[in-house]
């Protein structure tokens, strides 16, 4: 096309813009005659039906929240309450003034700023019709107040519900999680209509993975009011559905024990079920009592919380990643095995001390003078460092990487709460996308003892040693057992073991030689664990780790004895039983425990000896 | 010989200013009744319309050609309080409309109702048109920058406002049918996909429009009463102050987006075609001032104001009547509140302006 040159056309542009204006105005005038339609449809041709309908049409529909599922243990302990409490509502339609209205009930009954804050807040997001909680929890007190008075408050109302509570409070909140007042953010993805007259929702741990099962269905009351809108008579009610009860694989008495046993440290316990991957006790020290957060925790008490220095709101077991030290020795044992680079006679010189050919750097056993020849199970039972350095070097970092993958290190277990973090397992491609760098053929020793950037979740670890148990089955680590009708007590939901990785050995001896050596570990003569095993009726296998505080330098220069002496160390522990029949796996971690025998260890025995002898540490003295 | 007359040199259109009077009266009257006859309310919403009438002479002031030189500056300003509302918001977590100026609460995004078709009616005046292409590209830029960041505070009945003044003035500004029909097509043709890219609770939302029975107690619940209100005001309604349906309190927001529904149960089909007049007569004048205009930028802003009005009428009754979804749009001059109030204000004094700033020609 040629470049036009318009001239500005005054005519033509008026022509124009008065045809587009008259178009734009028949338009305007044939919708308007839509809605005219419309509206004579309604009034006229359907007068009688809708007015048959206002006649009738003093019956409001009412929801009535479902009362939720309560949460229970294996063993049958009540995890999750409903307990009955008042609370102060208000309809904001029938009131005049309110913030004269608050005040005065602020004259009568103590308010905090938190509860008129968050009053606020929901005040601005629900229809004006709908009754807006003021206090939740109101003591005797307040009810009695309230109800003397409550001629002059119109449209304030004491509403009798549920408040969910947590008997186990601290112990166990990093797996219930707790329910909370439903925000903004999930009223958009809520169904609607089944929340109404809802106010609470899961928001963390086992209530929220499990709100489908818990919350039930709503109810309606079909109620007839009279002409000031007050309630005459009940007309029709369709009962809501209670939410199903939930019960877990959990133990109650092992969580209590294993919370006791991290009392005042902090660090993180997981005990699983290997042969189908039951949680039988999580524990994540310090914990943190959900109940404040029911109904709103005020700032204050959360900001406490939040900047406390031993973190209590993270889920240690679940997303606290540590280095796993020592207790890598056993998949690594497995792999020398696998890939046929050791036999369990082979042995290695240990002097206490490795060099890698052309350099004089040398990489220290944790034992100065060295352990001598050694083979396999020595090296798994006296954690020999300089025969997992040798085999780390002849491995490479590829087959590192390999078999550590096969555990299912590096990933999420996809256990049934959320929140769960990916532990690292390091390759020459993450070293490159992470930091751009090239591997060094010192690291690949360091990982061989894991060290290094090798990190782990206590719940994945919890899953490979269990691996282990099962010789090579990887299963889906569950906290939810089955979910039961509250009235019947039918089970109606039961979980479906998964087995989600399956580590192939080629030959199966293979699992037990290593096996054998983790039982070194707790009843052999020199095992670093061997006072655990020390008297026990049933034969443990466990691996002790004691893993490095601080960030680990990638390059060759590192000592690491200087650095062991500066620093305390995490304990781990790592272990099964009974290891004929493996029932119960577990993971320890302590913070700054020290070694990993004396740190961790200990706390295995008294859990295998309840889990599987039904003995209590009190009892056993 | 109208320049001469006392009304024109104060810049006052009567026939409009009587028009706005009428619908005030009937807002007010209405509002008492919807409100529960609350006399404290009716004095605010009075001095609310005293207020925005006194803005409206004032900027009835402003000579066109002076509002045509500051639009650029206009629209800038409004994006960027816009841009800091999200801003804010997203610190604030939750949906943001107001900017907190300390002594009053502003909401940038009525700024913009009057800031985009200022701007576009001088961007197309300035040249010839039709439009060319490129200039309908750019004209699509500076309406879609808005709508999307009012739709993103979340306020839909705000964005589509803006969009429909941004689309009228593009309309009237003369571009082609074929690029009309084609874009019509295409945005038909993308429903079906669109549908599949919606989350579940979005389509729940769709399907609660076409059938509002099936949730009695979400948005249905506003319908199924709306609809009896309206249905059984039947001819004559049921007169002022007996409406049972809103003074039983079955009608939800019944003194602001649901108001129309009050209109139709106490004053029947008859009162409805009177409102319906009433709004018809304001825009049909809007119209004449618009047709009447001295110069193209005139006469694009004129039209493009009148056509955001109507949107705003007929999209509010088309919800309470149940034919269109329910997006929170104020039935004109009618609902209680204030924001809406003062925009559609100032654009009637802007109308005004348009209509009585001449220059004087030879003629």
């Amino acid at each position: 096309m040629p470049p036009e040159f318009h001239l500005k056309d005054p005519g033509y542009e008026y022509r124009l813009i008065s045809r587009r204006i008259y178009f734009a105005g028949m338009l305007m005038f044939l919708l308007g005659l839509l809605i005219v339609v419309r509206v004579f449809f309604l009034q006229v041709v359907m007068h009688d039906h809708f007015t048959t309908l206002s006649q009738h049409n003093r019956v409001k529909i009412q929801p009535i929240a479902p009362i939720r599922g309560l949460i229970f243990s294996n063993d049958g302990v009540l995890l999750a309450n409903n307990r009955p409490s008042f609370s102060l509502e208000v309809i904001p339609e029938q009131v005049d003034d309110i913030e004269q209205t608050i005040d005065r009930l602020s004259g009568l009954i103590e308010l905090d700023n938190s509860d008129i804050e968050r009053f606020r807040k929901q005040l601005k997001r629900k229809h004006r019709f709908v009754s807006v909680p003021l206090k939740f929890n109101l003591s005797d007190d307040d009810v009695a107040i309230l109800s003397v008075n409550r001629h002059l408050f119109p449209g304030v109302d004491v509403v009798a519900g549920l408040n969910r509570y947590y008997p186990l409070a601290e112990k166990l909140a990093h797996v219930s999680g707790y329910v909370g007042m439903i925000d903004e953010d999930e009223l958009e993805l809520l169904d609607t209509s089944n929340y109404k007259g809802t106010s609470h929702i899961g928001k963390l741990g086992v209530e929220q993975a499990y709100e489908n099962l818990l919350h039930g269905s709503v109810g309606y009351r079909q109620v007839e009011v009279n002409a000031t809108g007050r309630i005459i008579r009940l007309l029709d009610r369709t009962a809501p559905v209670s939410g199903k009860n939930i019960y877990l694989t959990l133990d109650v008495s092992l969580q209590n024990l294993a919370v006791k046993a991290l009392d005042g440290k902090r660090g993180a316990i997981v005990a699983i079920d290997p042969r189908d991957g039951g949680i039988l006790a999580m524990v994540s020290a310090p914990g943190y009592d959900p109940n404040p957060f029911v109904n709103g925790i005020d700032s204050a008490s959360y900001k406490k919380l939040l900047n406390s220095s031993d973190s209590p709101l993270l889920n240690r077991a679940l997303q606290g990643k540590y280095p796993p030290g020592s207790t890598i020795k056993p998949f690594f044992a497995f792999a020398a095995l696998d890939y046929g680079l050791r036999t369990n006679l082979d042995e290695t010189w240990c002097q206490g001390w490795y060099s890698l050919k052309g350099s004089t750097h040398r990489y220290r056993d944790w034992k100065k003078t060295g352990h001598g020849h050694t083979n396999l199970e020595n090296a798994v039972a006296q954690s020999c460092d300089v025969y997992f350095y040798a085999l780390a070097h002849e491995m490479g970092i590829e087959r590192v990487h390999e078999v550590l993958a096969k555990f299912g290190f590096g990933e999420r277990t996809n256990i049934d709460i959320v929140g769960e973090a990916a532990g690292l397992n390091p390759s020459r491609e993450w070293k490159r996308r992470a930091y751009g760098q090239a591997w060094y053929p010192g690291e690949t020793l360091i990982v061989g003892i894991g060290q290094g950037s090798s990190l782990v979740t206590p719940v994945h670890l919890a899953v490979a040693t269990a691996a282990i148990a099962n010789r090579g089955k990887l299963v889906r680590p569950h906290l939810f057992a089955n979910a039961r009708d509250s009235i019947t007590n039918e089970v109606v939901d039961e979980f479906k073991p998964e087995i989600y990785g399956r580590v192939e050995a080629s030959d199966q001896s293979h699992w037990q030689t290593v096996i054998d050596s983790m039982t070194e570990v707790t009843h052999g003569q020199r095992g670093t664990a061997r006072r655990v095993g020390k008297g026990a009726a049933y034969m443990m296998a466990g691996k002790t780790g004691t893993a490095q505080v601080i960030a680990i330098a990638q390059d060759e220069e590192y000592d690491a004895e200087e650095v062991r002496e500066e620093f305390r160390d995490h304990a781990l522990f790592i272990a099964f039983a009974p290891v004929e029949n493996p029932r119960i796996a577990l993971v320890i971690v302590v913070e700054n425990g020290g070694s990993g025998s004396s740190g961790a260890a200990p706390i295995a025995r008294v859990l295998f000896d309840h889990h599987l002898q039904g003995i209590n540490e009190a009892e056993s003295g | 010989m109208e320049d001469r007359s006392f009304s024109h040199r104060l810049h006052i259109d009567v026939p409009l200013l009587f028009g706005l009077f009428l619908l005030c009266s009937i807002g007010l009257l209405v509002l008492y009744s919807a409100s529960g006859q609350d006399m404290a309310l009716i004095y605010r919403q009075a001095t609310r319309m005293g207020l925005a009438l006194l803005l409206m002479l004032m900027i009835a002031q402003i000579s066109p050609a002076r509002l045509a030189r500051m639009s650029v500056w206009i629209y800038l300003l409004g994006i960027i309080l816009l841009a800091l509302v999200l801003i804010t918001g997203e610190i604030g977590k939750g949906a943001q409309r107001w900017l907190n100026l300390g002594f009053v609460r502003f909401q940038p995004s009525e700024l913009m109702k009057l800031a985009l078709p200022i701007l576009l009616a001088w961007f197309f005046a300035d040249r010839h048109l039709p439009p060319g292409l490129v200039r309908i590209f750019y004209a699509t830029v500076l309406i879609v920058i808005p709508v999307l960041l009012i739709a993103r505070q979340p306020d839909l009945g705000t964005s589509l406002l803006v969009a429909a003044a941004g689309l009228s003035i593009l309309f009237v500004a003369g571009v082609s049918w074929r690029l009309i029909i084609g874009f019509g097509l295409s945005a038909a043709l993308s429903t079906p996909v669109l549908w599949f890219l919606m989350h579940d609770y979005q389509k729940q939302r769709v399907l609660t429009l076409l059938d509002p029975e099936k949730d009695p107690l979400g948005s249905g619940y506003h319908i199924i009463q709306s609809k009896i209100a309206i249905g059984s005001g039947g001819l004559y309604g049921k007169g002022w102050l007996n409406g049972t349906q809103s003074h039983l309190e079955f009608l939800p927001e019944r003194s602001t987006d649901f108001i129309f529904a009050v209109f139709c149960e106490e004053f029947g089909l008859m009162g409805v075609l009177l409102l319906i007049c009433v709004y018809m007569f304001i825009i049909v004048r809007g119209l004449y001032i618009s047709l009447n205009a001295q110069n193209t930028f005139g006469r694009l802003l004129g039209s493009g104001l009148t056509f955001t009005f109507f949107v705003y009428v007929f999209v509010n009754m088309g919800m309470v009547i149940g034919q269109l979804p329910v997006v929170g749009i104020p039935l004109p001059l009618i609902s209680h509140g204030g924001t809406s109030m003062v925009t559609l204000m100032l654009a009637f004094g802007i109308m005004m302006a348009i209509h009585t700033h001449r220059r004087l020609l030879s003629d």
